[in-house]
């Protein structure tokens, strides 16, 4: 009966492969359920655009978050897009292998560093340096963006390496032969081979940066107010959650959830253009 | 005034260099800041005794304990998970509409920011099961957060193995299964462990998600359903409450040695690993 028995393997095993798929099921199953409720009973519209929270009046509006979180990730993305595709670039195009084999690990480690890390070295550099030179609390948008830009680094650098690897040397090869610059063959032919997987890129940079939390904590400041400049202090939505859910208890903690549900329909919706978008990109290499 | 080419060249080369280079950099900087403001305090007491006063003296044991617990059972529960899920998606069955699915679920799973496990770890393992905050709840967390790490890596690992070697297994009459379990899992055991140590680093960093499920209590986790406060939610709350900066980098200084040293054992598996396929 060996065939059976193989069978019988092939069964289970395919019940434990959805067990990543039935947690992500359950996960937004119970998200919701905490938190959509309150979004209701506060109205959509009032929840989203409304800029008054204040928890023990019951009032639950989460504008100035979500206008934070918007800021500081389009700065973090702005200095995580220039280093992460600048060192995808070097790697892939310039580097000699030696360096290839320095400058990669290095980069893999600036993944594995903790959040809690990162934000402390900016609290104690960044912050007191931003105060001094350019004005404010320090704790603000510009200190936020810098360590996340740092933090997203890796995941777009590492993204891009593959996207930039995955160009067929034959097109640069002719490139060169016909007498472009090294830069050239890399802006006009490799850069726009690669261009989907480097959208791909971005988009997950963007993914980390929203949902990043404890080093935002830090660097941020975490006022309630729609920020005015790079130097405001501002609070984001994963901030939020972390900063109140230890005290929160009953409407309160829903509001909170209620701020996971906005975070997490933001993650999904960068996840699905990420992922259609470098499935285009498989498509576009078979080609 | 037009560039030439040329000059071109020469200047993004130089941009692109400064780039990269400041990357490392930034890497060096951190690593020695930490390190220099924590390695001296880093005594044979601190880390061996319990912390007094919130953590102004004594040492870090408990954190210790705490952390390595939480990633020792999210591991142990992510991993045979994990590879088994890789196993089916390589071995069991063709490409189609299922092995759609499934990694879809893995790779929305692998976007999902740490803070949202927090929460569905506290509503669902902490209150919904009753668990408590607890080391049991926030490995249970950690272990849904690494599974996709350990599925993708698993199966680039399994992926890696010469089709040639199964093939060659079961035209020797062995069943498909003991193809797996003595062919393909021993050949591509060291990507497996890579993933596997790399999943146990992310753990040991991870901060948002253990806050929420795993608690912050100082005392010594004595069984699994224990709050615990680990190593990096420690340095946290050091550091943010100015409890002792002294204390809080070199309670930093050991969660980096540790990274450096996981990042390091990731290498040189991941190394004698391509040795061995190429």
């Amino acid at each position: 009966m060996k065939i059976s028995q193989d069978r019988v393997i092939g069964w289970v095993l395919l019940a434990v492969a959805f067990s990543a798929l039935s947690s992500l099921a359950l996960i937004t199953t119970f998200i919701f359920k905490e938190g959509v409720p309150i979004i209701l009973k506060q109205g959509v519209g009032n929840f989203l655009f409304s800029n008054d929270w204040y928890p023990g009046e019951g009032k639950f509006g989460i504008l100035a978050m979500i206008v934070g979180s918007l800021f500081v990730t389009l700065g973090a993305m702005f200095i995580g897009a220039i280093f992460g595709f600048g060192c995808a670039i070097v790697l892939t195009q310039f580097c000699p292998r030696r360096l290839v084999s320095i400058i990669k690990p290095a980069i893999e480690l600036l993944a594995g560093i903790p959040s809690v890390v990162y934000g402390s070295i900016g609290v104690v550099i960044l912050v007191p340096f931003i105060r001094d030179y350019l004005g404010g609390p320090g704790l603000s948008v510009l200190a936020a963006s810098i360590v996340l830009g740092i933090m997203v680094l890796p995941t777009v650098t590492s993204i891009s390496v593959d996207a930039l690897q995955a160009v067929p040397r034959a097109y640069r090869e002719g490139s060169i032969a016909l007498g472009a610059t090294q830069w050239q063959t890399t802006w006009m032919v490799v850069l726009k081979a690669a261009r989907s997987g480097l959208v791909a890129a971005f988009i997950l940079g963007m993914g980390r940066a929203v949902g990043e939390t404890m080093a935002v904590i830090m660097v941020a400041g975490n006022t309630l107010e729609i920020p005015l400049g790079l130097t405001s202090p501002v609070r984001t939505l994963t901030s939020n959650i972390a900063l109140e859910m230890g005290y929160a208890s009953g409407a309160h903690r829903q509001a909170l959830f209620a701020t996971g549900v906005v975070l997490f329909v933001i993650i999904m919706v960068l996840n699905t253009i990420a992922l259609a978008v470098s499935h285009s990109k498989a498509a576009g290499g078979r080609r | 005034m037009r560039i030439s080419p040329a000059n071109t060249q020469r200047i993004m080369v130089v941009a692109l260099w400064t780039l990269a280079a400041m990357t490392v950099f930034t890497l060096l900087f951190i690593l020695g800041y930490v390190l220099y403001h924590g390695l001296p305090h880093v005594t044979w007491s601190f880390l061996t005794e319990s912390p007094r006063r919130m953590g102004k003296e004594g040492g870090i044991f408990p954190m210790i304990v705490g952390t390595a617990m939480v990633a020792g059972l999210a591991v142990l529960i992510a991993g045979p998970i994990g590879v088994a899920t890789a196993i089916y998606l390589t071995e069991y069955t063709r490409e189609g509409k299922i092995t759609a699915i499934i990694r879809f679920g893995a790779d929305c799973l692998a976007g999902i920011p740490s803070i949202i496990f927090g929460l569905f770890g506290f509503v669902f393992f902490v209150i919904t099961l009753g668990m408590g905050l607890s080391v049991m709840a926030g490995a249970l967390t950690l272990a849904i957060m690494v599974l996709p790490t350990i599925i993708r890596t698993s199966e680039e690992a399994i992926r890696a193995v010469p089709r040639s070697f199964s093939d060659v297994s079961m035209g020797l009459g062995a069943t498909r299964w003991q193809t797996v379990t003595r062919v393909v899992l021993r050949s591509a055991s060291p990507g497996i462990v890579t993933g596997i140590v790399l999943s146990i680093g992310r753990c040991i960093s991870e901060t948002a998600a253990l806050m929420l499920t795993a608690g912050s209590a100082l005392r010594m986790p004595h069984s699994a359903l224990d709050s615990c406060r680990t190593l990096a939610l420690h340095f946290y709350t050091l550091m943010r409450e100015g409890i002792s900066p002294a204390h809080a980098w070199a309670t930093a200084s050991v969660l980096i040695v540790v990274i450096l040293l996981i990042n390091l054992v990731a290498y040189w598996l991941m190394r004698r690993f391509v040795a061995r396929t190429v």
